[in-house]
This record gives C-alpha cells, sequence and structure tokens, in this order.
C-alpha cells in the first residue's frame, strides 16, 4: 500500500518544520564550514573570503593521510568491539525481568551523563602504575610489579569503547527486545545448542541491526578528540585532535574546516559503502 | 516403541500450578491433542515435552527412556510453534535445511532432503523463495516441512492452525492428520478448537486448570464426558439440574424422567442439543415453551424454557417443526442419550 501523493502546495505542510530545523541546524552551518575551507588564511590575523584550494592541497600529504587512516582504523575497531561486547549483554539484558531491565538502564544512561573528560581521568587512573589494575594482578601474585598501561592504544581503544558501549546498548536494545523469542526456541528443538542458536539465528537475524549500530559507534568514536589526548600517545591522535588543534590553538580555522570537511566526505562514503555492501548480501 | 509417557509431571510457576500431576500414555504412532480452555496449561505441558520448560516434579518417557533432564537440542522432537518461528534471515530451503546444517549433513543430502521435504508438504520449487513472500498455508507447511527435517521421535505442534482463517484451518486439519498417518509419527498438538481436535486427534486429552479432566478418543469424549467441564467445552450440551424422585423416576426441571439411576441425591444431566426430541406436550415427559427459533439453513435450534432451565433442541429443516416463541412444546429425552454426570 502506498500513501496518495501529495496535490496541493498544503499537503507538503508536515514537512516544513523538519526541513527549517534540518537548515538552520545543519545545512547553513555545513555550508558555512565548507564556505571557510575555501577561504585563505591570513597570517597573525584571522582569514578573509577568497577562494582557494590551498587548505585541502596541504591536507594532501603523508602525514595527515596517516592520520586519518588511523582514525577510520581506530573507529572502525571501535565499532567492533562495542558491537560484540554489547550484542550479547542485549540480548541477555531484553530477557531479564522487567524491574532488572529497568535497573540496568538507569545504570546505562548514568554512565551516559557521564562527560568523555570524566571518563578518560578514571581510564588513565585505572591505567596508572601507582593506581591502576595493575595493582591487583600484582597483589594476586599474576605479575611481578604494576606498570603503567597508558597512554598506549590499549587504553585509548579501552576508553572509546567503554564511552560508546551504553550508546550501542541504548541502540540495540529496541530491536533485542522485539526479537521474538521462539526464534532462538526453534532452533533449539531443531538440534542447535543455545550458542548455537544465538550465533545461527540471533545474529543474522539482526544484522542488518548490527549494521546500522556499527556506523553508528562508528560516526562516535570518529568524533572523539579528548580520549585520544588523554589515554593515546601523539601517534594515536585522531584528525579530530588536530582539527582541534587547528581550530583553536592555530587559529587556522579554513584548514580545520577543509579537514573536517574531508573527515565527513570520508566517513560517508564508507557508511555508504557498507550499506551497498549490507544491501547486497541480504539480497543474497 | 516410541511412544511418549507422562508420569506425575508438575509445573509451578512461584505458588500456581500451572500442570497440576499430569499422567498419560500416548502409544505409538498416534495423534494425541491437548485440548483445553487458555491458561490451561496445555501449552506448558507441550513445552515441557519439548524440552523448553523444565519440570518441577515427575518424569517424561520416551521409548521406555528418561528425557527429563535432557536439553531440548538433544531431543530430536520436531516442534512447530504458534508463531511458526519461521527464519526471517533464511529462504524456504534454507529453512528446511536448517536442522540438517547444525547436524553437519553434507550439501547434496541437505538439498535432496529439502526436495523430498517440500513435495512432502506440497510446495514443490518453492526453495528458493523467501519466507516472507509466503502466504499464511504456505508459512505454515514450511514449518511443517522444517520441523519434520530429521525425523523426529516425536512431533509437537502448539495451535499450529489457529492463524489461518477458518476454510484453511480445516484443509489444514486433514492434511495434517493424513500426513500423520502416512509417516506413523506420535504426534501431540496443542488446541483451544475442539473441532480441530475431533478432526485430528486419535486421543483427545481436555485440560482444565492444570489437570486432565479426560483423556479418551474423540467419539467417547463426545458421547461420554467425564463431568461437566468436558460436556461443557465439547460442543454444545444441555446441562439439566436432575434430583431423585419417587420409585426410579428422576425429577428435572418441567417434568419427570425413567430408565436413569442417579448415583446420588442431586446430579446433573447432560444431552445433547441433536438427542432431544420434539414430541407433543400432552403425552412428553418434560413440557416448555418455545423460547427462541433459530434457524441456520442446515440445522434449527430451538430453545426451550422448561420451568426455569434452558434446554436445546436441534431439528433438521425437513422436519421443520412449525413453532413459534411462546408455544407449548414436549421434550423426549431418550435415557441412553443422557449423560448423569457429578453435581
Amino acid at each position: 500500500m502506498t500513501a496518495a501523493r501529495p496535490q496541493r502546495l498544503q499537503d507538503y505542510a508536515p514537512l516544513v518544520f523538519p526541513a527549517l530545523m534540518l537548515t538552520v541546524f545543519f545545512v547553513v552551518p555545513f555550508g558555512i564550514m565548507v564556505a571557510i575551507s575555501f577561504f585563505r588564511r591570513v597570517q597573525g590575523a584571522f582569514y578573509e573570503p577568497d577562494f582557494v584550494f590551498d587548505n585541502y592541497a596541504r591536507f594532501l600529504s603523508a602525514f595527515f593521510g596517516q592520520v586519518l587512516g588511523f582514525s577510520l582504523v581506530l573507529a572502525t575497531l571501535v565499532a567492533l568491539v562495542a558491537v560484540t561486547i554489547a550484542f550479547p549483554f542485549t540480548f541477555l539484558l531484553a530477557r531479564l525481568p522487567r524491574r532488572w531491565q529497568v535497573v540496568w538502564l538507569v545504570a546505562l544512561l548514568s554512565i551516559v551523563s557521564l562527560s568523555e573528560v570524566i571518563v578518560g581521568f578514571a581510564w588513565s587512573t585505572l591505567f596508572s602504575r601507582t593506581a591502576g589494575v595493575t595493582n591487583i594482578l600484582v597483589a594476586l601474585g599474576l605479575m611481578s610489579e604494576p606498570m603503567s598501561l597508558s597512554p598506549s592504544f590499549g587504553a585509548l581503544l579501552t576508553g572509546l569503547s567503554y564511552h560508546a558501549f551504553p550508546y550501542t546498548v541504548l541502540v540495540l536494545y529496541p530491536a533485542l527486545a522485539r526479537l521474538d523469542p521462539t526464534l532462538m526456541e526453534a532452533a533449539r528443538t531443531l538440534g542447535a545448542s543455545p550458542p548455537r542458536a544465538f550465533l545461527t539465528v540471533v545474529v543474522p537475524a539482526l544484522r542488518n541491526t548490527i549494521l546500522a549500530t556499527m556506523i553508528m559507534v562508528f560516526v562516535f568514536a570518529l568524533g572523539s578528540y579528548l580520549l585520544p589526548q588523554l589515554l593515546g600517545r601523539p601517534s594515536n591522535w585522531t584528525l579530530s585532535v588536530l582539527i582541534t588543534d587547528q581550530a583553536i590553538y592555530q587559529s587556522n580555522l579554513p584548514f580545520a574546516a577543509a579537514m573536517a570537511v574531508f573527515l565527513v566526505l570520508v566517513s560517508l562514503a564508507l557508511v555508504g559503502l557498507s550499506l551497498l555492501v549490507g544491501r547486497k548480501e541480504a539480497a543474497q | 516403541m516410541t511412544g511418549l509417557v507422562l508420569d506425575n509431571i508438575t509445573k509451578r510457576f512461584g505458588s500456581v500450578a500451572a500442570v497440576d500431576r499430569v499422567n498419560l500414555s500416548v502409544p505409538d504412532g498416534s495423534f494425541v491433542c491437548l485440548l483445553g480452555p487458555s491458561g490451561c496449561g496445555k501449552t506448558t505441558l507441550l513445552r515441557m515435552i519439548a524440552g523448553l520448560e523444565e519440570p518441577s516434579e515427575g518424569r517424561i518417557l520416551v521409548g521406555g527412556a528418561d528425557v527429563t533432564r535432557t536439553p531440548a537440542h538433544q531431543r530430536d522432537f520436531g516442534m512447530v510453534f504458534q508463531s511458526l518461528a519461521l527464519f526471517p534471515h533464511l529462504s524456504v530451503g534454507e529453512n528446511i535445511a536448517y536442522p540438517l546444517r547444525i547436524r553437519n549433513v553434507a550439501k547434496a543430502e541437505q538439498a535432496r532432503r529439502v526436495e523430498e521435504l517440500l513435495a512432502l508438504v506440497r510446495l514443490p520449487g518453492f526453495g528458493e523463495r523467501p519466507v516472507s513472500k509466503l502466504s499464511g498455508g504456505q508459512r505454515q507447511r514450511v514449518a511443517i516441512a522444517r520441523a519434520l527435517a530429521l525425523q523426529p521421535r516425536l512431533f509437537l505442534l502448539d495451535e499450529p492452525l489457529s492463524a489461518l482463517d477458518a476454510k484453511l484451518r480445516e484443509a489444514m486439519q486433514v492434511e495434517l492428520r493424513q500426513l500423520q498417518q502416512r509417516l506413523g509419527i506420535t504426534t501431540v498438538v496443542v488446541t483451544h478448537d475442539q473441532r480441530e481436535a475431533m478432526t485430528m486427534a486419535d486421543l483427545v486429552v481436555v485440560m482444565n486448570e492444570g489437570r486432565i479432566r479426560q483423556s479418551a478418543p474423540p467419539v467417547d469424549i463426545y458421547r461420554r464426558p467425564a463431568d461437566t467441564f468436558v460436556a461443557d467445552f465439547i460442543g454444545i450440551t444441555n446441562l439439566i439440574k436432575a434430583r431423585r424422585g419417587a420409585g426410579d423416576t428422576v425429577l428435572v426441571p418441567g417434568g419427570t424422567l425413567v430408565g436413569i439411576a442417579l448415583p446420588t441425591e442431586e446430579a446433573t444431566i447432560s444431552v445433547r442439543p441433536e438427542d432431544v426430541r420434539l414430541v407433543p406436550p400432552h403425552a412428553a415427559a418434560i413440557t416448555g415453551r418455545v423460547d427462541f427459533v433459530r434457524d441456520l439453513g442446515a440445522s434449527i435450534e430451538i430453545y426451550v424454557e422448561a420451568d426455569g432451565q434452558r434446554i436445546v433442541a436441534v431439528a433438521s429443516p425437513r422436519e421443520r417443526p412449525d413453532l413459534q416463541p411462546g408455544a407449548p412444546v414436549g421434550l423426549a429425552l431418550p435415557a441412553d442419550a443422557c449423560v448423569v454426570l457429578g453435581a
């Protein structure tokens, strides 16, 4: 069934408000950013209107290419880690009694309310030599002496995945709560052990949800600029860190804008690509 | 010998017993219907047989072996769910092949079995179709084929036909019964539809409030109900309050019956409407007035009011009695059609 096509001008009325909001809060700021990315920077001052490609040209270097590559790999890894942990977690959560589900969801929401700064400092303390988790391992006799785990790539990946986890659960929750519980039961009566039933029925049946959630976490991680500085080495800094650096500390808004535009385009391309791959697989 | 034996099966949820000390023996190759109103524990009982719920007490034996603590995936039973539970991400053929894939059956053998099963449920050539493109009846057949793929020892169905429209449901009842007879597989079906149970079953098990009220072949259930619940639940019946009278007579509202023995001072007599005969009022055992006439075309139901008791009689259109509401009428209740039940 398809709805009747809009005939008159009034029929488009419901679109006015969302269109207005999108224009004011998304299209206009992004347009300004695109415009600025072509402006010319004035040394010692700010910038002046122009139409030059200098900012993009400067970006096309091995250094920035490497940072971009690293940012994309990091965001992909965070998406994989967060969804891999959050999916079984949410599956079990959705099967708890209602009362316990509420307790867990409230706890997760309270983690969401923590700022990135607090999350970053908490993890850097946990990974420190003097007060960190290695002290527990030493006390248990599993390590000879405490060591510092931060800053490092592992610490950064952990912090980002932790930060993304509650969002991931909240995005997965509706789909997993709606999932017909008899699908698992049917798989079990057909000879699949519970873990096997989970992997052969629940995961593939929700692969579109999983893909969409991964894209969300990917974009989420791509925008992170505080955690890389708190938990990572300079070599682990993402493009977002460099954009912040250029925009705020170097006062080079045109270059920062150019990098931001590039980052948006590349991530849009990747998201589009993964949707395309997902659709092709679904069609097969 | 793959008969099913339920030995004192009880399932408690908190303090409520959903299934209460159920004992049942199902002979090998027979078709059993668990019948009862919603909430009577029939689905819980089926889920325990399938291994999806664990009984609080009692044992489940299949072919003499105790399977009470065997996990569902090791029981080798085929089950069709009320929701059908077809896997939405798999095609028809992949759905049916799923249990074979789990058992690591060779690909060629899988394909051969799928073709065989599709032919069995009369859906040849449907293997490539997505499940979402099927009609209700076709989805039903796919679920049945998938449940039968491993040649299960026991075939379990939970309200399998409830989602179908009335006509298709009747056709599928017959088809399911024929399929079961062809395969000779021990089958347990849960249903709340007594027509369904009467059509398909060798043995009808009527349940209420977690207990078995009667288990017998369909005709016996209908003709010889064990208690008022069964009499009332299966088909339409007249439940008439009776009291011992002088000699061997029985007093009922509107008259007196002879030839019936009441075990107690008071009891309930069950008479099917088709056994109630309309006779002229002057010579009748029971007299009353016509309350309402319901002409259904194929049959005519006459509601008679006899001293505060409603008695329904069914007449065929050929003997069309010319009765108007309010007219006096006599009723005859043949003694052999009256089933005496406890008070």
